[in-house]
């Protein structure tokens, strides 16, 4: 089940899997995979169940087969931390590899990070071994659509990105309901993380509506569909 | 001289002189029971006393160790006391200083708790006392030092106290593998247990047993002397009985006049959105301003203490209080009790009538006071049970594989253990008793590297193993983080309450919170209380004025099903019309316009109504199996009726009934009914729940995959419940089979979804469904059909009804697929 929104003119739709569509320019975008936390948790002591790297990428490929998107564009935040792509198994290695030659393939990286392969502390986040294909750029422009990581408060019209993990909460009669969400005024758009140990910020939070001077809509994913929100009917999340 | 007493002064002559010339200055004389237990003690038995509270139960206890340490006992902990309550060992021990400051005995008592300073816990690790008291917390994690087998060498004797309300809960089944850890340090040390009248010994027998089997020879039942019968009525009632509710309002002013009429009564009643209602009503009522307090699990610690304090001294005329004080510390005169709404079990009816009056020989006085029609059958049932004596028992459950996780990785804090040698050991905790090698192992293999399918953690292994294959833990962080998240108690995800400008006065659970809007009143802590927001996790409250019609809080806890027994009971009423006389005349009237109209339940089928309704089709079905059965059941049904194309709309459930509306009528109930529900659907429906997700968090978190609180920092528990549902959706999908999965299935089974209750039900009525067609609704029906819409906060199971009913309502919000536009 999907929601469609508009960005700066351009038609998109918001998938309950959490990730965006454009379907006139045969795109998929995700944000905030966070490959390896498990793993990463892992190693702090918390023994998580190892699958959170195979559940993420079984999603994305499930969703570039179902929209048989030609490009897919990460926001970012690919990895969980530097050492990530390290740990990363085999199999789930060969099917990325897989992936990004299947299709066009753009990581973007934050402005703060390392290039492709490059390894410096705590901004290597975004570092791809080159091997595993698809190319990696800080910004990226398609049409009247523009990609980064974080948002940034000077950028025009149009701007895509993710960084934030936003999440959502309405009060209904019965209950609150929470869940990840897409937040948009119609000028920008910000995706929810897509890895599947992914936690959230409240989308009400200042960090994330600051972004929006005249209010947004938050997209809510439900269990299996994605409704539309002012901003002004939201609950906070906690 | 009774004969009792002249009893006593034969079996007197058993004791050493200082004891009984101790009984002798207080014009005592010791119960036959009390010296049974020191005859065990000196035939090395264990020893199960079930007697009913008063009767010197905790005296007897202590006794056979009083008098060894008084005969001379090496130094060392001699004897450990564990106590379900904190408040319990804390009150014992003053009781226990009494004899041994009077006779003058060399004997040093101490209490350990989570409330015992670090010092002098380090102190009695060093220098421990001869008997300690504690809680099978403090015990698991006193179990965890490397100097745990120095410290229980010397011990010869443990004494657990209400076994009845440990045994088949998780903290009874650590406290079991505790006690089995502890019989490989003291091989000799005894086991002596307390408990209640409870309906299988056998199975208390086997708990306490060293082998986890029961074995008479082994494990001696004494048997206390039966008090005096207590005296126990039905409220009957003047006011207008109600159709339903459960608050039994139109009955308090009698019940006022009760406690005017009383010394000190104490008023029981089943949730504490009841004990709000009733604490606040009671005080409307009460012009001679008599002191009333009130006691439930949400309120502060502090007041909970103050209460208890004042009931001590005998400064409080009643006081309002739910299972809260079920157990433990004794009241010294409690003239009445007084038990609102049904008692849902008779076994706890009885132990909460034995709160009134500790002392033996007078009969405790209780009174019923139905809030409803069916709550006066279920009281009448109840009180058949009090007075033939017959208890409520299920057979126990076989114990959690999360606790295990627990407890083996707490083996592996004190030092390396041998897998085969902690698999023998463990086997004989009767909760363990059948666990299979296979679980065993597994469980090990889950506390060393996650137990993954995907063997992906070798390298962050928590055990490893040395040189002779001995696991030990990894790393020291491994033993600290244990620590901290000893126990089984997880917590639902709670909220504190407080006054702006003012104290915390509790904790109310979230999702009551979420169901509020500014300006929304309540009752909490007996006062009206106005919700202004939320500040981080604090709910912030003012003082209400007025008389605004509050909303109450509708708390999840405390609501027990009906149990098997009376549920039994109810139905065998219902069915013998010769039992009837003794029923209220408005619930006497009833149940003929029942038979006039349509039929009564039978005892063994099952009694189906159909009747349509303002455009809908009503089927109401009288099970009798309790609300979480029920609950399960309405969804199974209606799973298969939106299958069968009969669109329906809703259920309700209660423990007696369960309705259901639709568009269309079933037709053919054998089917609806049909046993095979409990296969597909039942997975289908177990998978998606949110149910299951709740009962992953609690095992997680008691098997350590996640944690309560970091060292330092304090997880809330709100957070834990995001990363555990996205935990549990992962692992379903990639490790379905994994432990936790298992374990958690197998918790939802017993504790939450009531299966067995159900496939038993199923069963009993195949080939015995009577239907009966009627044109209207049916008297019986008139509260299944009352309690529709009232429940807009309702219990676990129905909550995928309701996110399903919000979807909805998000579609009705936006009323287009899409937001507009907004302008640029």
């Amino acid at each position: 089940m999907t929601s469609t929104l508009r960005v700066n003119g351009v038609d998109l739709v918001a998938e309950a899997s959490g990730a965006l569509i454009w379907p006139e320019a045969a795109t998929i975008v995700v944000a905030d995979l966070h490959l390896e936390k498990g793993s990463a948790m892992a190693r702090r002591g918390t023994l998580l169940p190892p699958y959170d790297s195979r559940a993420t990428l079984d999603r994305l490929e499930d969703a570039i087969a179902r929209t048989r998107a030609r490009r897919v564009i990460c926001l970012g935040d690919s990895f969980h931390d530097g050492d990530a792509p390290e740990r990363l198994d085999a199999v789930e290695v060969a099917r990325l590899v897989r992936l990004t030659r299947l299709v066009e393939w753009i990581w973007i990286i934050g402005n703060h990070d390392a290039r492709p392969g490059g390894r410096t502390r705590d901004t290597a986040r975004q570092a791809v071994p080159r091997a595993w294909g698809g190319r990696a750029e800080a910004v990226v422009t398609f049409g009247a659509l523009t990609f980064r990581h974080e948002a940034d408060r000077q950028a025009g019209p149009g701007e895509v990105s993710g960084h934030f993990h936003p999440k959502a909460a309405i009060a209904t009669r019965a209950r609150r309901i929470t869940g990840r969400c897409f937040a948009t005024d119609g000028r920008r758009l910000i995706l929810p993380a897509f890895g599947a140990y992914a936690g959230g910020l409240d989308v009400l939070d200042p960090a994330i509506s600051d972004l929006f001077e005249r209010g947004f809509h938050a997209y809510l994913i439900g269990r299996a569909t994605v409704r539309a929100f002012p901003s002004a009917r939201l609950s906070p999340v906690w | 001289m009774t004969a009792d007493l002249a009893d006593g002064m034969a079996v007197q002559r058993g004791l050493p002189a200082p004891f009984a010339g101790w009984f002798a200055q207080r014009g005592w004389a010791p119960h036959r029971h009390q010296i049974e237990m020191v005859e065990a003690a000196h035939a090395g038995q264990s020893a199960l006393l079930i007697a009913p509270t008063g009767g010197g139960k905790t005296l007897a206890g202590f006794l056979p160790s009083l008098i060894q340490l008084w005969e001379g006992a090496p130094s060392g902990l001699h004897t450990l006391y564990i106590s379900p309550l904190k408040a319990l060992a804390v009150d014992i021990h003053r009781n226990l200083e009494a004899p041994i400051a009077e006779m003058g005995l060399p004997i040093r008592a101490e209490t350990r708790t989570g409330d015992t300073p670090h010092a002098k816990r380090q102190r009695q690790r060093a220098r421990p006392p001869h008997i300690l008291l504690t809680t099978p917390e403090s015990l698991a994690l006193l179990i965890s030092y490397s100097d745990a087998p120095d410290l229980f060498k010397s011990l010869s004797c443990v004494v657990i106290d209400e076994l009845h309300a440990l045994a088949g809960t998780k903290r009874g089944e650590l406290l079991a593998l505790g006690l089995a850890r502890i019989a490989s340090l003291a091989p000799n040390c005894r086991r002596v247990a307390l408990s209640a009248t409870v309906a299988r010994p056998d199975a208390l027998r086997a708990w306490l047993s060293k082998t986890g089997r029961d074995n008479p020879d082994a494990v001696r039942q004494i048997v206390g002397r039966e008090g005096a019968r207590a005296r126990v009525s039905i409220l009957d009632s003047r006011e207008r009985l109600p159709w339903s509710g459960h608050m039994a309002v139109h009955a308090l002013a009698e019940v006022y006049r009760e406690i005017c009429r009383h010394g000190t009564t104490i008023v029981f009643v089943n949730t504490r959105a009841q004990a709000e209602i009733v604490f606040h009503n009671l005080w409307r009522l009460n012009e001679q301003n008599l002191a009333i307090g009130l006691h439930h699990g949400s309120l502060a610690v502090e007041q909970r203490r103050k209460i208890e304090a004042a009931m001590a001294a005998g400064r409080l005329r009643a006081v309002v209080a739910t299972s809260s004080l079920d157990l433990g510390i004794d009241w010294a005169a409690v003239d009445l009790v007084v038990q609102i709404g049904a008692p849902k079990g008779a076994s706890r009816l009885i132990q909460r009538i034995g709160r009134a009056n500790h002392r033996i020989d007078e009969p405790s006085q209780a009174l019923l006071v139905p809030a409803n029609r069916f709550e006066v059958l279920e009281c009448r049932a109840a009180l058949d049970a009090v007075r033939q004596n017959t208890l409520d028992g299920d057979p126990p459950r076989p114990g959690g594989l999360d606790v295990l996780a627990q407890h083996v990785m707490g083996t592996a804090c004190a030092g390396p253990f041998d897998a085969d040698a902690l698999y023998r050991e463990v086997v004989t905790a009767a909760p363990y008793a059948d666990l299979e090698r296979k679980d065993f192992d597994d469980v090990v293999e889950f506390v060393a590297t996650g137990g993954y399918a995907l063997g992906a953690y070798e390298r962050w292994r928590r055990l490893s193993r040395d040189e002779n294959g001995r696991y030990k833990v990894a790393a020291p962080h491994f033993v600290r983080r244990y620590r901290m998240n000893i126990g089984t108690i997880v917590e639902a995800v709670t909220l504190k309450v407080k006054l702006m400008r003012g104290p915390i006065l509790g904790e109310i659970e979230e999702y009551f919170v979420q169901g509020l809007v500014p300006g929304d009143t309540f009752i909490f802590a007996g006062e009206l209380l106005s919700y202004q927001g939320l500040r981080e996790t604090m709910v912030e409250v003012t003082r209400a004025k007025g008389e605004t019609e509050p909303k109450v809080p509708a708390y999840e806890g405390g609501r027990l099903p009906l149990t098997t027994h009376l549920a039994e009971r109810v139905r065998a009423l219902l069915a013998d019309q010769r039992q009837w006389g003794g029923l209220p005349l408005p619930v006497e009237r009833w149940l003929r316009l029942q038979e006039h109209f349509s039929v009564l339940p039978p005892e063994r089928g099952l009694l189906i109504e159909t009747f349509p309704r303002g455009n809908k089709e009503f089927l109401v079905a009288y099970c009798f199996e309790g609300r979480n059965a029920h609950q399960t059941l309405g969804m199974l049904l209606t799973r298969r009726m939106e299958r069968a194309g009969l669109r329906p709309l809703g259920f309700v459930a209660t423990d007696y009934v369960i309705a259901i509306w639709s568009l269309r009528p079933v037709r053919d109930f054998d089917d609806l009914f049909d046993q095979d529900m409990l296969g597909d659907d039942l997975e289908a429906w177990m998978a998606e729940s949110s149910l299951l997700k709740r009962t992953f968090r609690n095992v997680a978190v008691i098997a350590g995959l996640i944690e309560r609180r970091h060292p330092g920092e304090e997880k809330t528990g709100r957070q834990m419940t995001f990363n555990s549902d996205l935990i549990y959706d992962v692992l379903r999908k990639h490790d379905a089979n994994h432990i936790l999965l298992r374990a958690t299935r197998a918790d939802a089974a017993s504790d939450l979804v009531d299966l067995r209750r159900l496939s038993g039900m199923l069963a009993r009525i195949k080939g015995w469904i009577r239907h009966q067609r009627l044109d209207r609704i049916s008297p019986l029906a008139i509260p299944i059909l009352l309690e529709i819409g009232r429940e807009s906060v309702a219990g676990s199971a129905i909550d995928d009804l309701i996110e399903e009913a919000a979807e909805e309502l998000m579609a009705e919000a936006t009323g287009s697929p899409s937001a507009p536009e907004l302008p640029l």
